[in-house]
Formats: C-alpha cells, structure tokens, sequence
C-alpha cells in the first residue's frame, strides 16, 4: 500500500521550486513508475512524503532543436515520446531505440526520461546512451539555473547532483555530438520486456572510410554508475575497422569498466558481455549486421 | 462411440465474462464493513521469538487488534490438499500453527493485525518489535544434514522422509549390462507466479458459523483443515470458492484460510480480508521442490535397460505441506515410461530453512523428467544410438502392469506420438539443414532436442479418489450441472458440461454450470490437483447424466398415452428431443416432458441425479516435446526457434481448451528449462527475487510459437475415452530444451535454468558432454 502525506500538482517550474524548496517533506513525482515502486515497498526516506506532481508543466515537455541545432528533450517527455519523435528517430535513432527498451507499454507510457535519469541507477536504458552523446543535464532551482555534463550529474548509486529544491528541466544533445555519428543501443537482459538490464551498452562512432574518427563507448551496469570505455575510445581512434581490432577494443573496454559478482550475474559473464557487445554495437551500427 | 458435444471445441461458458471483467473473483466480492488483516513477518531466518512488543502498533490509527501466537489455538495441523488418510501412518505432517514463535524461515509468520484499512495494518505491522533468539540456518540440504545441524523440527534430524522402492536385483542387473552410464542434475526452487495472488476473508454467518471465502482449489479439503486448525467440527465452517485467477497447485495448499477465520473470531464475526502481495506469495506460499539426482544405468551394446539407480534429494524447505509425496513419485513415474528391470529408487526428502515445498504443475514430474530424459540425452549421444530409437527400446508396453504402482496401462501411444511428432516438426529436415551448417563460423548455433514423459490421471492407488455430480432437470428442460470439482481457470466446467449434454442429448447450452464451489452446496469431491478432474470427476458426472438420461425416458414412458405408447428401449433423446430411435421421429421436446414431471398433479416429480463415484483406476497420459533452438555462444542467449508437444492424452473432449492447456504448460516449461529460480541471500537467509522484476519467468515476447497435437487413442478406462492433461505439458519442455542446446554447443551443461551465463561459463571451461 501507498503511504503517501500529500499531493501538490505544481503548474509552473517555478511554483515546483517553490513547493520544494519550502517544503523538507517534499518529493518531487514526475510518471511515478519509480516513486511508487519505493513507497509501496516501504523504502526508508519514500513513505509519508509529500508528492510534488510535475507532469503538467508545459515546459518541461517535449522534443525540440534549438538555434544552433541542439537537441532539447523536457524532462517530463515519456519514454514513448522520446522513443516515437521525429527529431529523435532522424538524428538519434538510439536514444529511440533505448527508450523503447524499458520495461513494458505502460511503463513507457508514463515513465519519463528525465526520471529515468534523476532516479541514479546504473542501469537506466536511457542513461547509458546519454552518457555517449555527451548529454547535459540542465537544472532549475531556487538559486537559478544551470547546467552539467550528465557524467558529472551521476555520483553513485541512486545517488545525483541535484541539491534541494531543484528540478531537472531539460536533457540538452550538442549537435557535435550526434552530428556524423552513427549509434547503437544494445540492451542485453534476460527477457525481451518487462526486464532490467543486465548490461546495456551505447555506442556512437564516426567513420571515414573504414576508419574509426571517433568512437564513444556507454555502458549502463558496468559499475555504480553509467561510464564510457575512454580507454578504448582513445585507441580506437584512427584504427581501421577490422574483427581483430574490433576485439581490441572491445578487450580495452574492460578497462574502465568495474563489473562485480552479484546474484544477478558474474563477474566474468558481465565482463564477457562487456566485451562482446560494443563489437556488435559498432557493427549494427555501421549498417554491417551481426 | 459417435459423439455430438465431446470432442468439439465449444467456447467455454465462462469466457465472455472473463474477458469483459464481470467475472467476480475473491477480492470483488462487496462486504459490509470488511477489516483487513496484515501479516507480521520474521526478520530472522531461523530461531525463536523470543519478546514481541505491540504497543507502538497499537497507537496507529485505524487497528483494531493484533494477534499473536498466545491469541490463536496451540494446535498444529496439516496444510496439504491431500484427502484425509484414516490410517494415521499416511496422514500428512501437522506442522503448522497459525503463528508461530519458532521461526523457519525469514518471513515466517509471528504476529498478524486487524485494521480498518490495509495501509493502517501494514504500518502497524511494521511497528511490531520483536526481539529474536537465532539459530543457524540452512538453504540446502546438504547444509541441513550435515553433522550437528540444528534441527528445524525437534526430532527430525532435517529428514522429513526417506525411502526406498526396489524391482528384481540392481547388482545383476548392472553385472547383465555391457556398459553404464552415470550422470547427476539438479533442478531450482520454481514458483507457480498464478496471475491471482492468495486471498480470502472470512466472517460469522447468520447460523454462528465461520465462513471463508477463498481462492482455493480444494474448497472440501479446505474445510476439513479449518476444522483440524481450530479442533471444532468441520461442519461448523463452510468454505466459498468464487471465480479463480489460477493456482498451479499454489492454492491446493491451506495458507491464509486459518488465519482470517482467526481474526474474524478475534473481532466478533466481522469479516476480515487477507490479500497477498506478490512478493509475499512468491516468498511465503509454496515453491516447487528442488530436487538433485545421481542417475546410473546399465545397458546391453544394442541399448536396453538393464538396470537403474536412482537416487533424489528433495529439498521441501521449512515446513512440511506436500512433503515426500513429490520425490516419491518419481520412482513410479519411471517404471509408468521405461521398462526397467532392476530398479532401485532412493529417495530423501529434507527440511532446511527456504519457503515450504508443495504442489506445482507436475508434482515431481518435471524433476525426475528432466533427470529421466537429460541422462537418455547422454546415452544417445556416448553410444550413437538414435534418441527416439534409443527410448523405444525401452518403453513400456500395454497390458503390463507398472511394478510399483500395480496398475495396468490399456494404451500407450509414445511411439504413435514420436511419430506424429517427427513428421509435424519435421525433424529429420532440421536436422539436416543443422548439420550442413555445422563448420560455419558463426557465433550462432542451431540445435535440437526431444524429451518423453509419462504421467497419472488422479492420485490412485496412492490416495482414495471420489467425485460427486448432482444434475437437476429444470422446468424448461435445460439441466442444472453441480459438482464438487473446482474450476480454477482451466475449464474443467465447461469440460463437464460438454459431458454432460453429450451423454444425456442436450444442446451444450442447455447445461447451466456455476462459478462458485460451496461446500454447503456442492457435492463432495477433493477438488482440483492430480489432473485428476476430467477423469476422476467425470466418472462421476458421466454416471449422475446415464442415471439422469434413464429417468427422463422412464418419464417420458410413463406419461405418454396408453395405446400410443413407444417400448422404452426405443426412446432417445437427441438435441433436445425425445424421439423414436428406430426413425428418428420426435416424439416431444425435452421441455414440454420436463414441464410434465414438474406438474403432472398425479405423478409429478423433479427429476435429479445426485451421485458419488469411486475411482479406483488409473490411466496414464504420455507425450514428448521436441525443439530447436539458435544459441549465441558470445553471449550465451537461447532462442527457441520452434517447440511442438505432442500428447497422448487419450480423447481430447475439448480441443480449443486442451490446445490452451499444453500452450500454458509449455510456456511454464520454457520458464523452467531457461529462465526461473527462486534464489536467497546465503548471509541473511532471505529471498533475493521475490518479486516478477527479479525473478524471470518469461514474457509474452520471449516465448516462440507454441506448436501443440495430440494422438487420440481412446483408452477404455477414462469416462469418455480421456485420460489427463492439466500438468502434462510442462514435464517435457526443460529437458528437451537442455538437449538442444546441448546438441548446438557440443559441450555439457548440467543443471536447469540454462541461462545465458551458465552457458558462459560451460563454454570457457569446454566441458564434455
């Protein structure tokens, strides 16, 4: 059961501060698909709260570009918006394709992409994918607005750089950052839906000819929190795309990655699919197959 | 036999109201000023209570009461679906109190409170302080048998039962062999995940007795053990069984039925409602029992069994519900598919600290079939004899009587069912395209698999079976269907009702079935388990429609006019008629007759049948599954390309149902060969994925076409032809998956769920099959 002290539904950004930063009881609920999960299972720190609704502020929703082409996601944008938008699905197809990974349709209906985010946990499938785009997190409070590189915003698990009273309004794409890149998001989990991952891996690489330009590796469950492999990415570039290489890099992502035992899976099997996976990412990627 | 309702796929009566949402189960059934009740749950795995303080509970705003273990009666009782045993030597175990102060495992049940809302009993239930005395504890058992291992019940030693069953001499029997093969498995903790979780309430009526209503497959024997919980008459309870949400044998137990009788006592009659969460039914309900085996069997050089060893090690976890019922079977279980003949059957049953074992889809089927049909995997493949060659050697004939279970099999069409099933799936091509891709580079694999299975239809000989059928003629000449057999989903209703408009000659429309199961109502039968209900129970409901059907023509004799009177043995009824046989011609409609019987001033009666039948049979259904599968040896993923089950199940009284029957029992297998297992935390004791996030029992989305036929040989025991098929379609799936990937990887995985990292590891260590 859900127990829950109260429910204010803020219509402004700034009536949200307000109420959060006026109020140390506050909770700020955007689609609940994990706020509800915590108070119904008695979390320390979820029950009696009281729940700032967030979902019908207008500006914290939708896709658009901005003057220099950025991408601007709001925070309250679904993962179903994200996943079907226009400017998403022609410009980052894999952030579409991460979004469409979670959970289940309902879930994707309600649960928001900046949730997914604020919420801390290593294994968001949207995460790792922001993470290899560079994303910036921009941030809202009493104190005014700013701005950080979302590896920044990540501090440990479920742990985030958000002080008291702030709300995450937009997820910011640079066009640098997607612009001539091709991306892959590979969720590998032990069912199709309704699952979490036990590895997520994001890439985005740029090719001239058959080289690597660039390459930027994301994994989401390869430690506390999402990382990037920057020390395959710092080989790869200039390599030429062959298998032998390609087992090069994915052997130098092992390096930045702190996979561990647990009941979920072990370490050597999350280090194999450490491994395996970005090979595969970059090859679906470049339009090659499996 | 010519058949017009038995053997067509009618839609089930149920159906429309289940798919709008009218149906009312458990939980939507309106109760004036209901309390809800929540469990207190040790936070210890095991040991004793040794102080409770409830005073901080107390203070939450809308309890009532909490109970305690000094507030509930100081008698243990059983909790299995079992049918009362007059001898007491073959009485389930009563180990049960409705709380406890010794602590079995983490979430035993100490304390439960009574509120006006559930959130205020779920608050107050955390409120409760409870101070422990902690003992060891033991998740295997290995752990629970080890020396000195504190027992979990006082005089056990941790061994709930251990047995024996011996046929000829094993060690002529191996000395005959001219080879021997050995393997060991082992199979997880499964949970039943039924889509509705346990749930009852229970009140005082207006005749001062206690009535439950509950999610129950065994609504009799539910009865039976309220009375034994509480040491009153049984007839002083009556139990309601409303539309269910399935149970899988999860609810062929008594869980929370004592407990809300006890708190509607604490509160005067007022009706109290438990409702489990999932993560409570997954934890604290039933499991199925995980179960290892050592296999060793000897062979002649052509591959005929000589002898076989088995021993199984069950763990039941902490208490006794089903108990050894489940290994036991096994042993019987081999002797029912393969001709063995030396044989010997060890088998132990062990208590240790993880939730109670009890019944599941399969009763031990799927455990010792996975051990039965993995080994033949290893001896077809160490000898090269062909798999199905292999068990065709082996199987048992008709007319031979099953040495341990003393009943003789009229039909056994497995190698009708190998047949069918090779040239449905197409085998023999598959295996072809495999092997020319077989020295390609891919990390993609292609494999194939089969496995064989026999089972039971009921519980005889090992426990009395009985079914009870009342059928009324109505007014109209439709007929009221009323029996003690418990509809949990799988249709056995409409199953019954296809009987009876069948045998009697009615539109299968005529024949009005009922949603609940009241004991006060309802004729006696044990309910649903064993897949024994179509057989059992229609034994009964065939006898109550002959009996029915020699009344209405009796009646129809006797009033019609003196002169124009047709012999009674020339009188039928067909669709509703009462017509002349020799020409067919109708003589009357059911209804103007029925209307007669009703009001006939002089000789009028209502007619009825209300009959119990003894069983005293059994005949057992048997089938194979075969599969193939694409493995990813980078990754370890399994994709189940195709999977067909083909069932010898004798007639099959309702396809469209019987298809949904082996459909879900195949999706069950799948779970269980790949997928699903209940683990705990090896520091606290406590279960790590109860809940269906963590625990992975597949989607929609990963389960493939289920492909489903059936050989339909009529064996002369069953009612109509029929033998069993609730629990038969998932004692084959697991295995026959474990075999494809085997047969993909060329390399030896031992133990189910085969998940993507078990794969792994095999893959890097190389292991030999």
């Amino acid at each position: 059961m859900y127990q829950i002290n109260g429910y204010f539904e803020a219509s402004t950004i700034k009536e949200a501060i307000d109420y959060l930063a006026g109020n140390e009881n506050s909770q700020v609920i955007a689609g609940g698909t994990d706020v509800l999960i915590k108070t119904r299972e008695r979390k320390s720190g979820y029950t009696d709260k009281d729940l700032v609704g967030i979902m019908r502020i207008p500006e914290l929703k939708g896709i658009n570009l901005d003057d220099d082409g950025n991408i601007l996601i709001g925070s309250t944008t679904t993962f179903t918006e994200v996943e079907e938008d226009e400017i998403i699905l022609r410009n980052i197809p894999s952030l579409s394709a991460a979004c469409g990974s979670v959970g289940g349709p309902q879930i994707r209906n309600i649960g928001t992409i900046g949730g997914n985010v604020a919420n801390g946990a290593t294994s968001a499938d949207s995460a790792s994918t922001l993470f290899a785009m560079d994303a910036v997190i921009c941030l809202e409070g009493p104190e005014g607005k700013r701005e950080m590189p979302i590896k920044e915003f990540y501090l440990g698990p479920g742990k985030v750089a958000m002080n008291k009273g702030e709300l995450m309004t937009q997820i910011k794409i640079l066009k640098e950052n997607f612009m001539c890149f091709k991306g892959h998001y590979i969720k590998f989990s032990q069912r199709k839906a309704m699952d979490i991952a036990t590895l997520g891996c994001s890439i985005m690489v740029k090719t001239t000819g058959n080289k690597i330009d660039e390459l930027k590796v994301a994994y989401g469950v390869a430690g506390p929190t999402p990382i990037r492999a920057t020390e395959a990415e710092a080989m790869a570039k200039g390599m030429e795309i062959t298998a032998e290489n390609l087992d090069l890099i994915g052997e130098k992502c092992l390096e930045n990655a702190s996979a561990r035992d647990s009941w979920r899976a072990s370490k050597a099997f999350r280090q194999q699919l450490i491994r395996e996976l970005p090979k595969r990412a970059i090859k679906i990627a470049l339009g090659g197959g499996e | 036999m010519e058949h017009k309702v038995i053997g067509k796929s009618v839609e089930r009566w149920d159906a429309i109201a289940k798919v709008t949402g009218r149906a009312n189960y458990t939980g939507d059934i309106p109760q004036k000023e209901l309390l809800y009740g929540k469990i207190c749950r040790a936070k210890i795995t095991h040991g004793k209570v040794k102080n409770m303080d409830i005073s901080e509970a107390l203070k939450v705003p809308g309890v009532i009461k909490i109970l305690t273990p000094d507030d509930v009666p100081e008698i243990s009782f059983p909790t299995a679906g079992h049918p009362y045993s007059l001898d007491p030597k073959f009485a389930d175990i009563a180990d049960r109190r409705i709380l406890t102060r010794n602590v079995r495992l983490y979430g035993d049940e100490i304390a439960a409170v009574i509120a006006e809302s559930e959130l205020a009993a779920e608050i107050a239930a955390s409120k409760i302080k409870v101070e422990y005395e902690e003992y060891e504890f033991y998740l295997s058992p290995e752990e629970a048998l080890k020396e000195g291992a504190v027992e979990i019940h006082e005089g056990t030693k941790n061994i709930l039962a251990a047995t024996k069953a011996e046929i000829g001499d094993i060690d002529t029997g191996f000395k005959e062999a001219d080879f021997i093969v050995e393997d060991v498995c082992a199979t997880p903790i499964i949970q039943h995940c039924q889509m509705e979780n346990q749930i009852a309430y229970a009140y005082k009526d207006v005749d001062n007795r206690w009535v439950c209503v509950t999610s129950t497959q065994i609504p009799h024997i539910c009865r039976r053990i309220l009375g034994q919980a509480f040491g009153m008459p049984w007839g002083r309870f009556r139990v309601i069984k409303p539309f269910i949400g399935g149970g899988f044998g999860n609810k062929q137990d008594v869980t929370i039925e004592p407990l809300v009788v006890a708190m509607s006592m604490a509160v005067g009659g007022k009706p109290v409602m438990v409702d489990l969460h999932r993560e409570e039914v997954f934890g604290w309900t039933r499991v199925r029992h995980a179960i290892s085996y050592k296999v060793k069997m000897g062979f002649t050089k052509d591959g005929v069994i000589t002898a076989a060893d088995i021993e199984a090690t069950s763990n039941n976890g902490a208490y006794a519900s089903h108990g050894h019922a489940i290994v036991a079977k096994g042993g019987g279980i081999t002797t029912a598919i393969y001709k063995i003949p030396n044989f010997r059957y060890r088998a132990k049953t062990v208590y240790t600290n993880t939730a109670a074992a009890g019944a599941m889809r399969g009763y031990g089927v799927p455990q010792i079939t996975y051990a039965l049909e993995t080994f033949m995997n290893k001896v077809s493949i160490q000898t090269g004899i062909d798999q199905f060659e292999l068990r065709e050697k082996n199987l048992t004939k008709v007319n031979e009587e099953n040495p341990l279970l003393h009943m003789v099999q009229h039909t056994m069409s497995l190698r009708e069912c190998f047949a069918k099933g090779k040239e449905i799936f197409k085998w023999d091509d598959k295996r072809k395209s495999i092997d020319k891709d077989k020295n390609t580079a891919s990390d993609y694999v292609r494999g194939l698999g089969m496995a064989a299975f026999a089972y039971t239809s009921g519980a005889y000989p090992k426990t009395m079976e009985i079914g009870g059928c009342r059928l009324i003629l109505n007014q109209d000449g439709s007929i009221k269907l009323m029996v003690g057999a418990t509809e949990i989903g799988q249709g056995a209703d409409t199953v019954f009702s296809q009987m009876v408009a069948d045998t009697i000659g009615i539109p299968f429309e005529w024949v009005i079935a009922d949603a609940y199961t009241d004991t006060d109502i309802a004729p006696f039968d044990t309910g649903a388990y064993a897949s024994r209900q179509t057989f059992v129970s229609g034994m009964a409901v065939k006898k109550a429609a002959v009996e029915l059907k020699e009344k209405i023509l009796q009646a129809a004799y006797d009033f019609s006019k003196i002169g124009n009177k047709v012999p009674i043995e020339d009188l039928d009824i067909v669709d509703g008629n009462i017509i002349q046989k020799h020409n067919g011609q109708i003589l009357e409609t059911l209804g103007d007759l029925a209307l007669k019987t009703y009001y006939d001033l002089h000789s009028g009666s209502c007619l009825t049948a209300d009959v119990s039948n003894k069983c005293t049979k059994n005949a057992y259904p048997y089938g194979v599954t075969l599969t193939e599968v694409e493995v990813d040896k980078k990754t370890g993923k399994v994709e189940v390309l195709s999977i067909l089950n083909v069932h010898d199940s004798g007639k099959i009284i309702n396809p469209l149902l019987a298809s949904g029957q082996v459909e879900g029992g195949m999706a069950q297998g799948l779970g269980y060969g790949l997928a699903e297992e209940l683990k705990y935390d090896e520091k606290t004791g406590k279960p790590l994925n109860n809940n269906l996030l963590d625990y992975k029992m597949p989607t929609f989305m990963d389960v493939p076409d289920l492909d489903v036929a059936f050989v339909e040989i009529e064996d002369p025991v069953g009612p109509y032809g029929n033998k069993s098929l609730g629990e038969p379609p998932l004692c084959s799936p697991a295995p026959a998956l474990r075999n494809a990937i085997i047969d993909a990887l060329g390399i030896y995985v031992k133990d189910i769920p085969v998940t993507p990292q078990k794969i792994i590891e095999a893959l890097s260590e190389n292991r030999e099959v």
